[in-house]
């Protein structure tokens, strides 16, 4: 919606665009707008559980109705918002990062947009059809198992589709990497949001599918007669949590790597220097995430594994700590000697800092397994996790977002509007979560509904809900600085913040096909390179040419659509089996027609490219 | 140029890998097959904790018959021994040979499919070993019978190709699509050389 020729067009047209688009930057638009939307939703359950919360016996929502609204605060957040915009900024960067014109599969790229929007979607639609999932985000067995609604369904089948949209964008973005950096963009020139999100793809690629493993036993046993998890016919209930966490444990860090990647990115351009410890910072990335897939038990210490498991993933656990400490380290080393700008997003990521310093502590805490008897499921753990994930993911998006809006959209987010938002938020979340570490210490279990009075909770839980109140207001002023930017629509140059990176040398937004030639990449901070040595602009690694693009295509919208369809059929089975034929053979037909339907794309030809400037990258 | 790749004849040495999106599809095929083997590796696990949880129902010792799994594995791997001759008779640039040994391969898949069918059949009829009878035969089924769709969906898949190209031969565009094709092939045979071993070897003798 930034060009004048598609402002003009209509509404309609419009809609088809962004309907059928396969080009990486509209489809970051994509996520960004569904992921905002989900956060305001989980945003308002969150405020729901503070207000129920803000004190004692209080009977401002039912049990039933905090149950499922909790549950859909977790599932929500997790799933619908943090996970799809941190694949709106590597949508949008990434590619551009590396010198690309587009990502490896544009295709599976927009298929991977609908199958997490038709999966959240069809998450949601279970507030309307008898009530939300009610048994916690982790949905343990067999409490999943009695939930009687079909809230436990939509969750298990709505996370499914959604989770093989998560599933192909990693695959997308680990091939992006690989095969379509520029001429000289070799991996240790590679910026470090990149390097994150590449990892983080790895991640994705590797413990998604246990989660879909795990999502096809509970739909089998609740929908299917199966017995997984049915100790009276021989079930296990602890294979769930087993699957559950080799997933759950390696999602942490797909949320937190991207989020390191963007301050990575933040913090030396306004120090006005390069990464400290570039080379150590890709080593922790890639340590942070092998080490990852070997502590999912710190989550069930108190399951009863014995001594010697505990042990083993208490130290496992603990490990990680050094990894993320370096990185702690180099990004205080970067700014050492700097000349420091305080933009907004520096001002997030000096925020962001101590803030994540503070949950990593916890965590180390909570991973001495012996303490964690203590600890486990109370207000303790809730305090470690919205530290790092709040502290960490959620500043990093929107610091990622209001850093790289000049680059989305050529506008610039109002500064003032900014720093009100982020004072706001930052001292809303730490009035929220500082205090609930007590409250855990003190006894507060999580999930309940009410705690009783005279017990020492009532301020401290007080104080938690008004700082709630405080996110959500500098939420709002978010907002209202995204709309009444985009109104005025001020346009502003390629380069707003004096960057260092490839996406900074070309226009703002950039033309559909990224870059008129590729470039040639120099160095690492390719575009600080250029500034130091050369005339500030990249140079071309090839003559000016056509330039190969792919098609646009509804396709991706039909597949997930059916399995949308096919869900309810699967869930309400009887007469509606129908809806599960219609569902899969909308699914099935609109796979084979991609299948056989020649889709080779289009050339821009050399000519057109020379009537729109001097060719040049700059 | 856009249009070059759907010529066929005078194909370079490896085809399916000529084009960047011929590339692209390989690389993004083999992190895909990555992902595949989390999913049965879970599968497997899922299955190790429950194959003694047969509760009132069969065991597997009670109803595991080695010579029609040993049959359905010769098969099976005898159909990746097939589709390896087509991927060499594509890389000869010999479209016609490699149809043919395709073919083969489908018809090897259909037969191992048809045996699981009737596997599956006779362990619920002279058994009573269904779906739902214990932790067990829920594991069982569910691991097998994913892989058994996992090869109903590869027989769909390169029939749908064959059928897509007989007319017009190979060319840099469908050769990706046929090399993948015989990846995921070779994958189902690896899964099932481990379902073997681990379900009917191991729920027979250990
Ligand atoms: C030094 C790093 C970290 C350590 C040592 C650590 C350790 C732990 C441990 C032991 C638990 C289990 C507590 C219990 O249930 O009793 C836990 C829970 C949790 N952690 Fe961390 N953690 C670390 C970093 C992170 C990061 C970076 C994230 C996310 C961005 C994260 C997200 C979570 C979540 C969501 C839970 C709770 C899940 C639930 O039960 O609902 N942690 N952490
Ligand atoms: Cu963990």
């Amino acid at each position: 919606m930034s060009t004048t020729a598609e402002k003009k067009a209509g509404f309609g047209s419009v809609l088809w665009d962004y309907l059928t688009t396969v080009d990486h930057k509209k489809i970051a638009i994509l996520y960004l707008v569904a992921g905002l939307f989900f956060f305001i939703l989980g945003g308002l359950q969150a405020m729901l559980i503070r207000i129920q919360l803000i004190a004692p016996d209080n009977e401002f929502i039912s049990a039933q109705f905090y149950n499922e609204v909790l549950t859909m605060h977790g599932t929500t957040m997790i799933f619908l918002a943090a996970m799809p915009l941190i694949f709106a900024l590597m949508n949008a960067v990434l590619p551009l990062q590396i010198g690309a014109r587009d990502v490896a599969f544009p295709f599976i790229n927009s298929l991977g947009f609908w199958l997490f929007f038709f999966g959240g979607i069809f998450l949601n639609i279970s507030w309307f059809a008898g009530g939300a999932p009610d048994v916690g985000w982790t949905a343990y067995a067999p409490l999943s198992l009695f939930s009687e609604s079909h809230g436990v369904d939509y969750y298990s089948i709505g996370l499914q589709i959604t989770g093989f949209g998560t599933l192909m964008g990693g695959i997308n973005f680990i091939v992006t990497v690989v095969n379509m950096r520029a001429p000289g963009m070799t991996y240790m020139r590679m910026p470090l949001f990149t390097w994150t999100s590449f990892i983080a793809s790895v991640l994705i690629l590797f413990a998604f599918p246990a989660l879909t493993v795990g999502l096809f036993l509970l739909t089998f046993d609740r929908l299917f007669g199966g017995n997984f998890f049915d100790p009276e016919m021989g079930g296990n209930v602890i294979i769930w949590e087993h699957l559950f966490w080799i997933f759950g444990h390696p999602e942490v860090y797909i949320l937190i790597l991207p989020a390191f990647g963007v301050f990575s990115e933040i913090i030396p351009t306004f120090s006005k220097k390069r990464l400290f410890g570039y080379s150590s910072m890709v080593f922790a990335t890639i340590l942070i995430a092998f080490l990852g897939f070997m502590v999912w038990a710190h989550h069930m210490f108190t399951v009863g594994l014995g001594p010697i498991a505990n042990s083993i993933f208490a130290v496992a656990t603990m490990a990680i700590a050094v990894p993320t400490g370096i990185k702690i380290f180099n990004w205080l080393f970067t700014m050492w000697g700097g000349s420091i700008r305080l933009t907004s997003p520096m001002v997030m990521a000096l925020g962001f800092i101590p803030t994540f310093t503070i949950g990593g502590m916890t965590g180390v805490m909570l991973a001495s397994a012996a303490a964690d008897f203590q600890y486990h499921d109370t207000y303790f753990v809730v305090a470690h996790f919205h530290y790092v994930i709040v502290g960490g993911t959620v500043l990093g998006i929107f610091a990622g977002i209001i850093y790289w809006w000049p680059k989305m959209f050529g506008t610039m987010l109002n500064e003032k509007l900014n720093h009100w938002f982020f004072w706001l938020f930052f001292i809303g979340f730490h009035l929220t979560f500082f205090f609930q570490h007590f409250l855990g210490l003190m006894g507060m279990p999580r999930r309940y509904w009410k705690f009783l009075p005279d017990q020492g909770l009532d301020l401290f839980n007080l104080i938690s809900t008004i700082g709630a109140f405080g996110m959500a207001i500098g939420t709002i002023i978010f907002l209202i600085n995204v709309v009444m930017t985009q109104m005025k629509g001020e346009k502003v140059s390629g380069d707003p913040w004096d960057a260092r990176t490839l996406e900074w040398a070309i226009p703002s937004p950039p033309p559909f096909y990224n870059f008129k030639q590729e470039p040639l990449v120099r160095g690492l901070d390719a575009l600080w390179v250029e500034k130091m040595q050369g005339n500030g602009k990249i140079q071309p690694a090839e003559p000016l040419g056509d330039i190969h693009m792919p098609n646009r295509s509804f396709v991706p919208f039909v597949i997930s659509l059916g399995l949308f369809i096919a869900g309810f059929g699967v869930m309400y089975q009887g007469a509606m089996w129908i809806l599960a034929a219609i569902g899969f053979g909308t699914t099935a037909g609109a796979m084979l027609y991609r299948s056989v339907k020649d889709d080779i794309g289009y050339h821009v030809h050399k000519e057109e490219l020379e009537e729109e400037g001097d060719g040049s990258n700059g | 140029m856009a249009e070059d790749v759907l010529k066929s004849g005078n194909l370079p040495e490896n085809p399916e890998r000529a084009t960047l999106e011929g590339r692209n599809k390989f690389m993004g095929f083999w992190f895909f097959l990555g992902g595949e083997t989390v999913l049965f590796a879970s599968l497997f696990g899922t299955y190790l904790a429950l194959r003694n949880s047969s509760v009132d129902g069969p065991t597997g010792e009670e109803i595991f018959g080695l010579g029609l799994v040993f049959l359905m594995t010769v098969i099976l791997l005898t159909s990746s021994l097939t589709s390896v001759y087509a991927m060499y008779h594509m890389k000869n640039n010999d479209f016609k040979k490699m149809q043919l040994w395709l073919g083969i391969t489908v018809l090897l898949g259909f037969a191992f499919l048809g045996l699981e069918i009737y596997e599956f059949v006779h362990y619920v009829n002279d058994y009573g070993f269904g779906f739902t009878t214990s932790a067990f035969s829920t594991a069982f089924y569910s691991l097998v019978g994913f892989h058994g769709a996992h090869v109903a969906f590869g027989l769909v898949w390169i029939i749908s190709l064959m059928i897509r190209n007989h007319k017009r031969g190979l060319n840099l565009y469908n050769a990706p699509k046929f090399y993948i094709a015989s990846l995921y092939w070779h994958f189902i045979d690896v899964v099932w050389v481990f379902i073997f071993t681990v379900v009917y070897l191991m729920g027979k003798v250990g």
